[in-house]
């Protein structure tokens, strides 16, 4: 190829060099050195290469040849474009034809396939139209532009660089430079502002941490079923059955998602004796009645998902699992820390209460939890 | 209408088409008249004939790959007329209210004004539900076909100088594509979104030091708050559109002053683009591609569901469906989370570290990081300086394939865990098998990826270098005199040659000293890559190899 064999030269000069970096800089500033003449680096310069046939000779379309294809293919084009003046008259027409019903959700399915289809037609007629006419009746032998290399020409750069000269001397900035640093001192400076007009976007005296540390529950506080809230007795959890909990009032708080947003829970019953209680949980549970927080400690998704047969609990986001029994210790998937557990007992009409608040953050890790 | 009578009648003969670069007839008709008038008016006050000149005569190379960045474009367009329909009816608040529109199973259910603002688009709006599914499918597509996109402009090279700033813009693009997509997504403000910004807040928090600042500034204070969609809404409706279409602008100003890439074939040179001009053919193919692109979303949406928001309820911290699973763009961050061995966690010195976050983001930043500047690596190591404007077919430039087969291995390994859940149910395999299998696929998929990559473009390499020499096998068995039977192979023609041999070759580089004698550091290491990248090679077929060839016959 052409540019191959004039950069045969600059190979070689660049092979001398330390390396392309450094070479190619030097040459910048040579007269000649054109994007065609610069180094082709490793690249193997052949002298030896098969030659260029050119271009093929150009094959005469169809529509070239025979006047009645040309007719035809004239007809497909303008057929394509009156059907889709068609189309949109229909999708007008859909519009008022097929109206929504708020008795009948069928509409909304009817209104927007008859619509739908008609704008299909309306755009597809002209698409299919343009195109078709583009290929087969379209003046189609091809054409050729020359490039130029993308660097522009050295009397060009050189007029840039002449250019930045007198703006530095008309200007002094290069010279005066209390000037020029101040300024941009003060352009350094004065987005600050800006920056900090954005910790607006968070509240103002809030603690992240310790809002983040504590949840709705605390001591006496029924175990509500949620999105009732109504009360639950021990004597309604069975065995092997679960319940989705938030504590009561929850339902009546102006923060309600956010509180919930940490306070669910997740009620289960198993049999006493499969649960491993560890020393000072001893009364956490009552009667193989035992509450964890939902809020998975990976990052946050609702351990909604109870197997009641081997007592695991999965979270459906990213599939960590935790086991009831062993006071939901992680026994796979991407979390590390067990689900902290609701210290619960009954009160004296039999409902489940909380003993206290969770005694650790739930939900995701935080930077200052431990 | 005239003129454009006249032309077509013009084309019905098939002879008297009109030759180009012959000066235009003038015609004396009025409405011929009325648009000079109306042209030399315009051209007064603008220059525009400058612009027409320059332009409109342009060649464009022609191929079905570069069709793929063109529906991305057009997807978009598809997306901003949509969304600004949208926007006269979504309501970006997450005020509580309660539910009474048409939908039954929803009516009386409290949710905040963006969940009941899109049911109503969805069911109270005629047309709304199709804008809607328009506006997701075009999304959809967008994504897709950036990545499609990407993935030709990367096999092909056309990465290299002078287009490796051209490749950072777009794959800026690609990024801000994928927020526009997570933005869009979670406006609703539906169950399965939620669940995804609840994702974000869990991930936010594990930042070390800012973590739970940095999720209170998202958030407005504690999750979920009540001003999350209304800040995504501005992202998504102001500031992320505006900067897409700013690097859109800058993308498609790259391509005209760098003249569109081309194929290697006859005729084709670095130095010259063979293609169609913009007026006429391209004005049309192009202009009428936009035309069937919007279409083929708009056939879709018609009758495919996307994002049934009423199906999943309002958006609520305690409940979730299972199998949840991210819009399919999003996969591959979601999946990185899911692969994490567990128990990946540390307090040190009273505070949290989660490895478990810090991980995934970390191996999905250097990925990220390591294709937007993959064109600056290839040049460092090649030191060609030179300007590419003929592309390379795969094969020849077999580690570069491998590279990128190997990346999509990763990526798509990745990408298949965001539905581990779904693999194991579907195929009734325990959760736990599938995670490991695909713990596996992320480190050894891309070797394996790599090496038979490789191999088979070594391959074809040799084929089209036999089929070059030899040329093809035409099935004919000839038994020679001797009894020796042997299958004649047909000379392929000149044209077709030319495919096969033009493409570059490259050599590893000699470690030399440099002018103080020494050998440093960064050329060791660049000889190692370059012996990495070019020590297995095929050379392209020679004369000399062709003569010698045709002697020997």
């Amino acid at each position: 190829m052409a540019h191959d064999d004039t950069s045969g030269t600059d190979v070689a000069a660049f092979s001398s060099g330390a390396d392309g970096v450094s070479t190619s800089a030097g040459r910048a500033v040579e007269p000649s050195a054109g994007a065609s003449s610069a180094s082709g680096g490793l690249a193997v310069i052949t002298t030896d290469g098969l030659a260029d046939p050119g271009i093929p000779p150009h094959r005469k379309r169809v529509t070239d040849l025979d006047p009645k294809k040309a007719k035809t293919a004239q007809r497909t084009v303008y057929t394509l474009f009156y059907l889709s003046i068609a189309g949109s008259i229909f999708a007008v027409a859909a519009y008022m034809a097929f109206p929504i019903n708020a008795d009948d959700p069928g509409s909304v399915r009817l209104n927007t396939v008859f619509l739908g289809l008609g704008i299909t037609l309306a755009l597809m007629g002209i698409g299919i139209g343009a195109v078709h006419w583009a290929k087969s009746l379209m003046h189609d032998e091809e054409g050729v532009d020359i490039r130029h290399p993308v660097r522009s020409s050295d009397d060009t750069r050189a007029r840039a660089v002449e250019i930045f000269h007198e703006g530095n001397v008309e200007s002094g900035i290069g010279r005066r430079s209390l000037i020029r640093n101040s300024l941009i001192g003060a352009l350094v400076a004065f987005p600050l502002p800006a920056v900090i007009l954005f910790r607006g976007l968070g509240p103002q005296n809030e603690n992240p941490a310790e809002l983040l540390s504590h949840t709705m529950w605390k001591a006496g506080a029924r175990l509500t079923l949620d999105p009732s809230g109504l009360p639950i007795k021990a004597a309604d959890v069975t065995i092997g059955s679960a319940f989705h909990i938030i504590p009561e009032g929850l339902n009546d708080t102006h923060d309600r998602l956010e509180q919930k947003a940490k306070a669910a829970v997740l009620l289960m019953r198993v049999n006493p004796s499969d649960l491993n209680v560890s020393a000072g949980r001893e009364n956490w549970n009552y009667d193989g009645i035992v509450a964890y927080s939902k809020i998975c400690t990976h990052v946050g998704c609702p351990v909604a998902l109870f197997e009641q047969q081997t007592h695991h609990l999965l979270c459906p986001c990213h599939q960590s699992t935790f086991d009831v029994d062993n006071e939901c210790a992680v026994i796979f998937g991407p979390a590390k820390r067990a689900l902290p557990q609701l210290p619960i007992t009954v009160d004296g009409e039999g409902y489940l209460i909380a003993q206290s608040d969770f005694l650790e953050p739930v939900g995701p890790s935080f930077w200052e939890r431990s | 209408m005239t003129i454009e009578k006249t032309k077509a009648d013009g084309l019905v003969d098939g002879t008297t088409d009109h030759p180009v670069g012959a000066p235009p007839r003038i015609s004396n008709a009025p409405s011929a008249r009325f648009t000079s008038a109306a042209a030399n008016y315009i051209d007064e006050r603008t220059s525009i004939s400058a612009v027409v000149k320059e332009f409109g005569r342009k060649i464009f190379p022609d191929h079905w790959s570069f069709m793929l960045g063109e529906v991305a474009l057009y997807s978009f367009v598809v997306i901003i007329l949509t969304g600004t329909f949208l926007t006269f009816f979504f309501q970006a608040s997450m005020a509580p209210v309660v539910y009474d529109g048409s939908f039954v199973p929803l009516k009386g259910v409290e949710m905040s004004s963006a969940m009941s603002s899109t049911l109503n688009i969805s069911f109270e709006i005629r047309g709304g539900l199709l804008v809607r599914q328009i506006h997701h499918w075009a999304a959809l597509l967008f994504i897709a076909s950036i990545g499609l996109h990407m993935l030709r402009i990367y096999f092909t090279g056309a990465f290299r100088k002078p287009r490796e700033l051209n490749w950072v813009i777009g794959f800026v693009l690609f990024i801000l594509a994928l927020a526009e997509g997570f933005t869009g997504y979670s406006l609703p403000d539906d169950l399965l979104s939620g669940n995804g910004l609840r994702i974000i807040d869990g991930m936010v928090k594990g930042v070390p030091f800012a973590g739970s600042w940095l999720s209170f500034l998202i958030f407005g204070g504690e999750f979920p708050g009540e001003e999350i969609v209304g800040r995504l809404y501005t992202l998504h409706i102001l500031l992320l559109p505006a900067i897409i279409v700013a690097l859109i602008a800058l993308h498609l100003v790259f391509v005209v002053v760098h003249k569109h890439t081309q194929y290697a074939g006859p005729g084709k040179t670095n130095d010259n683009v063979i293609g169609y001009p913009v007026l006429p053919v391209y004005a049309a193919k192009a202009g009428g591609f936009f035309f069937i692109v919007f279409g083929i979303i708009a056939l879709i949406a018609s009758f495919f569901t996307i994002n049934p928001i009423w199906n999943y309820g309002p958006y609520d911290p305690s409940p979730v469906s299972a199998g949840t699973q991210p819009d399919w763009y999003i996969g591959f961050a979601d999946g990185a989370l899911r692969l994490i061995p567990p128990h990946l966690e540390s307090v040190i010195w009273g505070h949290t570290y989660s490895w478990n976050i810090l991980i995934p983001i970390t191996v999905l930043g250097l990925f990220i990081l390591t294709v937007l500047i993959y064109p600056f690596i290839e040049g460092w190591v090649t030191g060609d300086k030179r300007e590419h404007h003929i592309l390379d077919r795969p094969r020849n430039a077999p580690t570069r394939t491998a590279i990128g087969a190997a990346g999509v291995t990763f990526y798509a390994a990745l990408w298949s865990a965001a539905s581990s859940d779904i693999l194991a149910t579907h195929f009734q395999l325990s959760i736990e098998s599938v995670i490991h299998a695909i713990q596996a696929a992320v480190i050894i998929g891309p070797v394996i990826a790599y090496f038979v990559a490789k191999r088979v473009c070594l391959a074809l390499q040799k084929k089209d270098r036999e089929m070059a020499l030899h040329g093809f096998e035409s099935g004919r068995i000839v038994r020679l005199p001797g009894g020796e039977y042997i299958e004649v192979h047909q000379d392929v023609d000149e044209y077709e040659r030319w495919k096969l041999v033009s493409f570059h070759e490259y050599k590893p580089l000699m470690i030399r000293p440099n002018a103080k004698g020494k050998i440093t550091a960064p050329q060791r290491l660049r000889a190692g890559m370059s012996k990495w990248f070019f020590e297995d090679r095929i050379a392209p077929v020679t004369r000399t190899d062709l003569e010698r060839q045709k002697s020997h016959h």
